[in-house]
C-alpha cells in the first residue's frame, strides 16, 4: 500500500512539474512583449529595456523557467496587471467562496446521483429507469451556462422563489454580518449562531450549486446504475437474497460496495467539470469566486491572474484525483496490486 | 489444397451486421439521436437556403426589428441587434458542425500517428510519447484551452488550436491501446518476416484495422467539442461577432434575458439538442458494442 502511494507521489512531482512548464510557455508566448504589458501603453524605450532585467526576459529560456519555478514555490504567482496585487492574494480572497459551491454541488451530486443509479439499475427497463437514464444523459449534455440562466429565470423572475444571484442578501450582510473565521460562509454562520445569515447564505447557495451539480449527477448516476448492474448479476448477491438478507442492505451494502471504485473515479471526473463548471456558474449568478476572478481578468486579458488560476486548478484536480486514487485502493484491493 | 474460406463468412458477417444495426437502432432514444443529428447536418448544408433571412443570419443588423418577441414573421424572435434567431441558428449549425469536424481532423492528425508510434516501438519511445500525454491529460481540458486561447488572442482559429490541445492524448491512447493487440498477430509476424519495412507495417497495415474505434470515438466526441467551442464562444474567446456562434448568442442574449429571453433560450437549446444527440447515439452505440451488455439483450 504504502510503494502504491509513494509511486503514486512521485508521479504527483512530475506532473506538477509538466503543469508548470506548460503554464510557462504560455505565459511567454502572450502575444506582445511582456515589459510593454507590465508596464502599459505609454513606456519609454530605456523603461523597458530596465523591466525586461527586471523580469529577467533577457536571460535564456530555461533560467527563466527556473525563475519562475523558484517564484512559484515561494507562492509567488506574480501581480494581477489590473489591480497589482499579488495574485496568490487574490486567490486566496476568492477561494472560499468557489470552494463552499463546490462542495455543496459535490454533496447533492453523490446523494442523488448514487440512490438514483442505485435504484435505477435495481429497476432495470422498467421505465423509472428509462426516465432516470435519460435524465442522466441530459444532464450530461446541458451547456452549465444556459442551465444557469434557465433556472435563474425560472426560479427568480417567475416563481421569485430564489434570489438572482451573490452570496448573501445585502440588508442581511448588513444587519446580522457574519463573523469571519473560515471564510466559508454556511460555516461561520454555523459555528457563530447566526441562524438568520445562515438561512439567507443557504438560500443563496442553492441554485448554484444545484446547478454546479447536475452534470455531475448525471455522471455517477450513470457510473453507478452500469457498474451495479454488472454486481447485481453476480453470485454472491444471489446467495444473499436466498439466506434472507433484506433487499435495502443488499442493494446499498454489499452491492454498493464493490460498484463504490467505479463511482469514484466518476466522482472524480465530476469535480474535474465541476473546476471549470464553476467558472460559468459564477459568472451568471455573480458568485465572487474564483470564477469570476479569471473570467473578470480574461477579459482585461491580465495574463499573471489566468495563469495563476490556471496552475492552482490543475494542481487542486491533480491533487484531487490521486486522492481518488488512493481511495480507491483503500476500498478495492485489486487495484494495489496492478 | 487450400481453400480461401472468405466466402464461406458472408452470411454470418451480415447477420453480426444486421444484429448490430437492431441493437443500435432498437432502442428508440438512440435513433431520437441519430435523427436529429441528420436533421442538423442537413441544416448546416442547406443554411443558405433553409433560413427565411440567410443575411441576417451571417451578421447583417435590422435594427428596426430588434428584440423583437417569436412571431409569423419571426419564429423565434430577433436578438439585439434585430437579426432572426431562427436563421443566425441555422448558421450557427454550420459554423458548429464545421468547426468541430476542424478539431476533430487536428486532434486525430496527431493524437493517431502518436499512438501508433507509442504501441509499436514500445520502450522508451512509448514511456516518452504517454508521459506527455498524462500530462496534458492532468489538466482540467476547458481550462488548458481558455489558457491557451487567453494567451494567443480571441479567435475561432486560436480556439480550435486550443480545444485540440487538451484532446489528443486520448486518441493516442485509444490508438496505442489497440496497436499493441494487433501488434502480435499472426499477419503482422509474417509482414516483419517477408521484410517489410516497419513503416509500412504501421502505416499499411496496422492503422487500417484500428481505425474503426477511432472513427466511433471521434463520433462520439463531436457533441462535446461542440459544447466545448460554444462554451468558449460565451466567454468570448472563440468565435467573434457578428459570426452566429451558437455560444456566442446566449453570451449576446444575457443582457436581455429577464424581458427578452428568447434570445439566449433558443440558441442555448440549440447547443443542448446537438450535445444529448450526439451522447444519445453513442450511448446506443457504445452498448451495442459492449459484449456484456450485448448478452443481455440477445435472445438466445
Amino acid at each position: 500500500m504504502l510503494r502504491f502511494i509513494l509511486k503514486r507521489f512521485f508521479w504527483l512531482f512530475f506532473v506538477l512539474l509538466g503543469l508548470c512548464a506548460i503554464t510557462f510557455v504560455l505565459s511567454r508566448v502572450v502575444p506582445g512583449d511582456p515589459a510593454a504589458v507590465y508596464l502599459g501603453p505609454r513606456a519609454k524605450a530605456e523603461q523597458l529595456a530596465e523591466v525586461r532585467v527586471k523580469l529577467g526576459l533577457d536571460k535564456p529560456l530555461h533560467v527563466q523557467f527556473l525563475y519562475y519555478l523558484e517564484d512559484l514555490l515561494r507562492g509567488d504567482f506574480g501581480e494581477s496587471l489590473r489591480t497589482h496585487r499579488p495574485v496568490m492574494v487574490g486567490i486566496w480572497e476568492h477561494l472560499p467562496a468557489s470552494l463552499e459551491l463546490m462542495f455543496s454541488a459535490m454533496l447533492m451530486a453523490t446523494l442523488i446521483g448514487i440512490p438514483l443509479g442505485v435504484i435505477s439499475a435495481k429497476k432495470e427497463n422498467t421505465l423509472t429507469d428509462h426516465f432516470s437514464r435519460f435524465f442522466a444523459v441530459a444532464s450530461t449534455s446541458l451547456p452549465s451556462f444556459w442551465l444557469a440562466m434557465l433556472f435563474q429565470i425560472l426560479f427568480f423572475k417567475w416563481l421569485g422563489l430564489f434570489p438572482i444571484g451573490g452570496r448573501m442578501d445585502t440588508v442581511v450582510s448588513l444587519v446580522n454580518p457574519i463573523e469571519k473565521i473560515t471564510g466559508f460562509y454556511v460555516l461561520d454562520a454555523l459555528l457563530s449562531g447566526n441562524w438568520t445569515a445562515l438561512k439567507n447564505v443557504l438560500h443563496h447557495l442553492f441554485l448554484p450549486a444545484v446547478t454546479l451539480a447536475s452534470y455531475s449527477t448525471g455522471v455517477i448516476t450513470r457510473m453507478t446504475r452500469s457498474t451495479m448492474l454488472e454486481v447485481l448479476r453476480e453470485d454472491y448477491i444471489t446467495t444473499a437474497r436466498s439466506i434472507g438478507v433484506g433487499e435495502g442492505e443488499i442493494l446499498f451494502v454489499q452491492g454498493l460496495r464493490n460498484a463504490l471504485a467505479p463511482t469514484l473515479t466518476a466522482a472524480g471526473l465530476g469535480f474535474a467539470y465541476m473546476l471549470i463548471g464553476t467558472v460559468f456558474i459564477e459568472l451568471i449568478f455573480f458568485w465572487p469566486g474564483i470564477g469570476t476572478y479569471v473570467t473578470n481578468a480574461i477579459l482585461l486579458n491580465d495574463y499573471p491572474v489566468i495563469m495563476g488560476v490556471t496552475l492552482l486548478m490543475a494542481t487542486f484536480y491533480v491533487v484531487v484525483n490521486l486522492i481518488v486514487d488512493i481511495l480507491i485502493a483503500l476500498v478495492d484491493p485489486r487495484i494495489r496490486f496492478e | 489444397m487450400l481453400t480461401v474460406n472468405a466466402t464461406h463468412n458472408h452470411p454470418s458477417r451480415r447477420r453480426e451486421v444486421l444484429r448490430s444495426l437492431n441493437l443500435v437502432f432498437g432502442n428508440p432514444l438512440t435513433t431520437l439521436g441519430l435523427v436529429i443529428i441528420v436533421v442538423l447536418l442537413l441544416t448546416a448544408i442547406f443554411a443558405p437556403v433553409l433560413a427565411p433571412y440567410p443575411d441576417q443570419g451571417k451578421g447583417l443588423s435590422n435594427l428596426k426589428e430588434r428584440l423583437a418577441a417569436p412571431s409569423w414573421n419571426h419564429p423565434l424572435g430577433t436578438d439585439n441587434l434585430g437579426r432572426d434567431i431562427f436563421s443566425r441558428i441555422l448558421f450557427g449549425a454550420r459554423i458548429s458542425l464545421q468547426a468541430a469536424v476542424f478539431v476533430v481532423l487536428i486532434v486525430v492528425v496527431i493524437g493517431v500517428p502518436l499512438g501508433l508510434i507509442a504501441g509499436y516501438f514500445g520502450g522508451k519511445t512509448d514511456e516518452l510519447i504517454m508521459r506527455f500525454a498524462d500530462m496534458i491529460l492532468a489538466f482540467p481540458s476547458l481550462l488548458l484551452a481558455i489558457a491557451i486561447v487567453a494567451s494567443l488572442g480571441p479567435s475561432l482559429f486560436n480556439a480550435l488550436f486550443a480545444i485540440s490541445i487538451p484532446w489528443w492524448p486520448w486518441y493516442t491512447r485509444l490508438m496505442r491501446s489497440q496497436v499493441i493487440s494487433i501488434k502480435e498477430m499472426q499477419f503482422i509476424e509474417s509482414a516483419r518476416a517477408i521484410g517489410v519495412s516497419r513503416w509500412r507495417i504501421m502505416f499499411r497495415h496496422i492503422l487500417p484495422n484500428c481505425l474503426s474505434p477511432i472513427i466511433v470515438q471521434a463520433t462520439l466526441d463531436m457533441g462535446y467539442i461542440i459544447l466545448a467551442i460554444a462554451s468558449l464562444g460565451f466567454l468570448g474567446l472563440g468565435t467573434q461577432p457578428p459570426a452566429a456562434d451558437w455560444g456566442v448568442m446566449v453570451s449576446e442574449g444575457r443582457e436581455y434575458f429577464m424581458k427578452q429571453w428568447w434570445i439566449s433560450t433558443f440558441s442555448g437549446a440549440a447547443i443542448f439538442l446537438t450535445v444529448l444527440a450526439f451522447n444519445l447515439l453513442g450511448d446506443g452505440i457504445r452498448e451495442a458494442m459492449d459484449p456484456k451488455i450485448r448478452w443481455r439483450f440477445q435472445k438466445m
